[in-house]
């Protein structure tokens, strides 16, 4: 046998195995899903039957125009847009600080500033959001100290639990490490030379952080916010959990139709939308960032 | 006063003193140098100067105002970085904006001044290039005119020429000195080349262990240098060390283990038998088959080894005792007349002139 062709052996042997779990696991399900969503929703859930006794093939679009003409579906859908969009922000504003202090700490104590940051990953999601029933709960001390406070302004007081504020707090807190992972990454990197010079330049703090080190993170900036908006933008547990009516999100709205309404088709409709709402935001993100690296900005995240 | 004073400057990291009390006094219009190895604080001066550190002791003022309470934005000295220290993320024109932004130049007299500092460093048409698309000698020179644009009272240069291949470092040499000239701006420059410090400076502070050797002239330091440090970091030297056997009529006679005794012009009142050195540039040797005759120093020795340079060649001579001197043979005349080869016998000569005398 030649090089020639064991190299190329060599390749499908390590590339085969990941290909074909993709095909299987994910391009065909999704193909699936595709055609699902023009398909009618069986009588006990599931899909009605492919060719129906008068010998007609199930494809329509009913599903399609049911989430573009029923506006409560786009509300619901836009809502779930807000929400991730507040939550990628308020991460944003909070995993800065804490990943450039992270990448100009000591280098003896930096791995050890990682772990705790990744150090909640170690315990359940799901008994993670349960413990914010108990810290936003009535009886827990930051109600009784809000509502102590607004009884004093002779206000009414409040529930935190089953609300937007939960879930959005619920959200941050559960998606903070994926922004200061990759902020940290791109901010451990910076050269304190481009600093030096700045200040020597004449930029005061504000001025260096504004002019240098923040448009100079941004392809950080950018991969973080990719990776706490897309699954904050599907998730469900949270509103499920800690959220009211009021805060279903489109991930609810999925799991719904999925389990509880078995509307199979519908259900994929509104997946598909999510899908490619996260593909082309995705896409954005990375159209945006390959634009930071051909103006020279450092293009690891 | 000097435009810039630094006085009994001293910096400590620990139980180490990076800079030890060192006074300074660089004058306007200067292209001054500070000249050392590495580890000597010359580096830890300019730091200090730019305001990225601070002194332990000592006071150094600009324009008679101390400048120890003006963080590194609020003092009128630009330094250029050994990286160069580009903005990645904007062009050549914005890097030479930042400072005017930062100055709140206003922005209509903007795109002249950068026109005028790009042309200052021979970069026109350079303007939209962004860093990573220019080679070093141009990051250089975007460099010098990001810093020069604000007009500094001062510009520290920190071996800025130390990246660079041996030509372009020549070449860039010649602009610096034609720079330095035309803004008239006091350069502040620092490295560890002693043919560059020579060959820009208007005055030379070598620097050795956190202590100024030596401030002068590049020919005085060449030529007389003060203490051994300076004389053997200068350039290359044989120091020729022992005690002094005899000191009359302005020549003082050596006895230099190895070599032998070593008549050396000096005007000093030096008593016989303390330690002393005559440094004795390579170039000063004469080397011939025969030494001429009624020379003031001269000694036999073989070739131990020999360097062609080109120009030059380097010959090491070991004397019939044991010692080496290095002497220089210019390649000059045409042939080979004076060409020896490994093992040839020689004769060493120099005048009484050639050395210079050292009290240590």
């Amino acid at each position: 046998m030649g090089r020639r062709r064991a190299e190329r052996l060599g390749k499908w042997l390590v590339s085969g195995p990941p290909l074909l779990y993709l095909l299987v696991f994910f391009a065909a399900p999704t193909l699936i899903m595709v055609l699902a969503s023009f398909r009618t929703p069986g009588e006990f859930g599931g899909l009605a039957p492919f060719i129906d006794e008068a010998g007609k093939a199930d494809l329509n679009l009913e599903s399609w125009t049911r989430f573009f003409t029923e506006s409560i579906y786009l509300a619901i859908f836009l809502k779930s847009v807000v929400y991730a969009t507040i939550t990628t922000l308020a991460c944003l504003l909070l995993a800065y600080p804490l990943a450039a202090l992270i990448a100009r700490s000591d280098r003896r104590y930096r791995d050890l500033l990682l772990l705790l940051v990744i150090l909640p990953f170690w315990s359940n999601f799901l008994i993670r959001v349960y413990a914010w029933m108990i810290i936003l709960g009535p009886n827990a001390a930051l109600a009784r100290v809000v509502n102590g406070a607004l009884a004093m302004f002779g206000h009414e007081p409040v529930p935190l639990l089953f609300s937007s504020f939960a879930v959005l707090v619920c959200l941050v807190y559960v998606h903070l490490p994926f922004m200061v992972l990759p902020l940290y990454a791109n901010l451990e990197k910076h050269d304190q030379a481009l600093l030096d010079a700045a200040q020597d330049l004449g930029a005061d703090a504000w001025q260096r952080f504004w002019r240098v080190t923040f448009p100079l993170s941004l392809p950080g900036v950018y991969a973080g916010a990719a990776l706490v908006f897309i699954p904050a933008l599907g998730i469900f547990a949270i509103p499920d959990i800690l959220g009211g009516p009021e805060d279903t999100m489109i991930g609810n709205l999925i799991k719904q139709q999925f389990l509880e309404t078995r509307d199979w088709p519908f259900g994929s409709v509104l997946s598909i939308v999510l899908t490619v709402a996260a593909l082309g935001l995705a896409g954005v993100a990375a159209l945006v960032g390959r634009g930071g690296a051909r103006s020279g900005a450092p293009a690891r995240a | 006063m000097a435009l810039l004073e630094i006085q009994g400057v001293t910096r400590r990291f620990g139980t180490f003193t990076a800079v030890d009390n060192v006074t300074l006094g660089i004058e306007a219009g200067e292209f001054f140098t500070l000249l050392g190895p590495s580890g000597c604080g010359k580096t830890t001066l300019l730091r200090m100067i730019a305001g990225f550190d601070l002194p332990d002791e000592g006071r150094i003022l600009l324009e008679g105002r101390d400048l120890a309470d003006r963080p590194p934005e609020a003092r009128p000295v630009r330094t250029v970085f050994q990286s160069y220290a580009l903005f990645p993320h904007m062009t050549v024109e914005g890097n030479i904006a930042f400072p005017l932004k930062m100055a709140r130049v206003a922005p209509r007299e903007v795109p002249a001044r950068i026109a005028a500092a790009l042309e200052d460093v021979r970069l026109q048409g350079f303007a939209t290039r962004y860093p990573h698309e220019l080679s070093g000698g141009q990051k250089q020179r975007v460099a010098i005119a990001r810093a020069l644009v604000t007009h500094p009272t001062v510009l520290l240069l920190d071996e800025p020429l130390a990246a660079l291949d041996a030509k372009l470092r020549e070449e860039m040499q010649i602009e610096l000195i034609g720079l330095q000239k035309e803004v008239g701006i006091t350069f502040v420059y620092v490295t560890h080349d002693q043919t560059e410090a020579l060959a820009l400076s208007h005055r030379i502070a070598v620097m050795n262990q956190g202590r100024v050797e030596q401030v002068d002239e590049p020919s005085r330091i060449y030529g007389f240098p003060r203490t051994r440090f300076v004389a053997d970091f200068i350039g290359q030297c044989n120091l020729l060390h022992g005690p002094v056997i005899a000191n009359r009529a302005g020549v003082v006679t050596l006895d230099v283990p190895g070599v032998g005794a070593v008549r050396c012009a000096a005007d000093s009142a030096i008593a016989q038998g303390v330690e002393a050195t005559v440094a004795l540039r390579p170039e000063k040797i004469r080397l011939a088959a025969e030494a001429p005759a009624g020379a003031d120093n001269q000694f036999r020795g073989t070739v131990h080894d020999f360097l062609y340079m080109g120009d030059v060649t380097v010959y090491r001579v070991t004397t019939p005792d044991g010692a080496r001197l290095e002497a220089l043979l210019a390649n000059s005349q045409s042939g080979r007349a004076q060409f020896f080869e490994v093992g040839d016998p020689v004769a060493m000569s120099w005048p009484l002139d050639a050395g210079h005398f050292l009290e240590a």
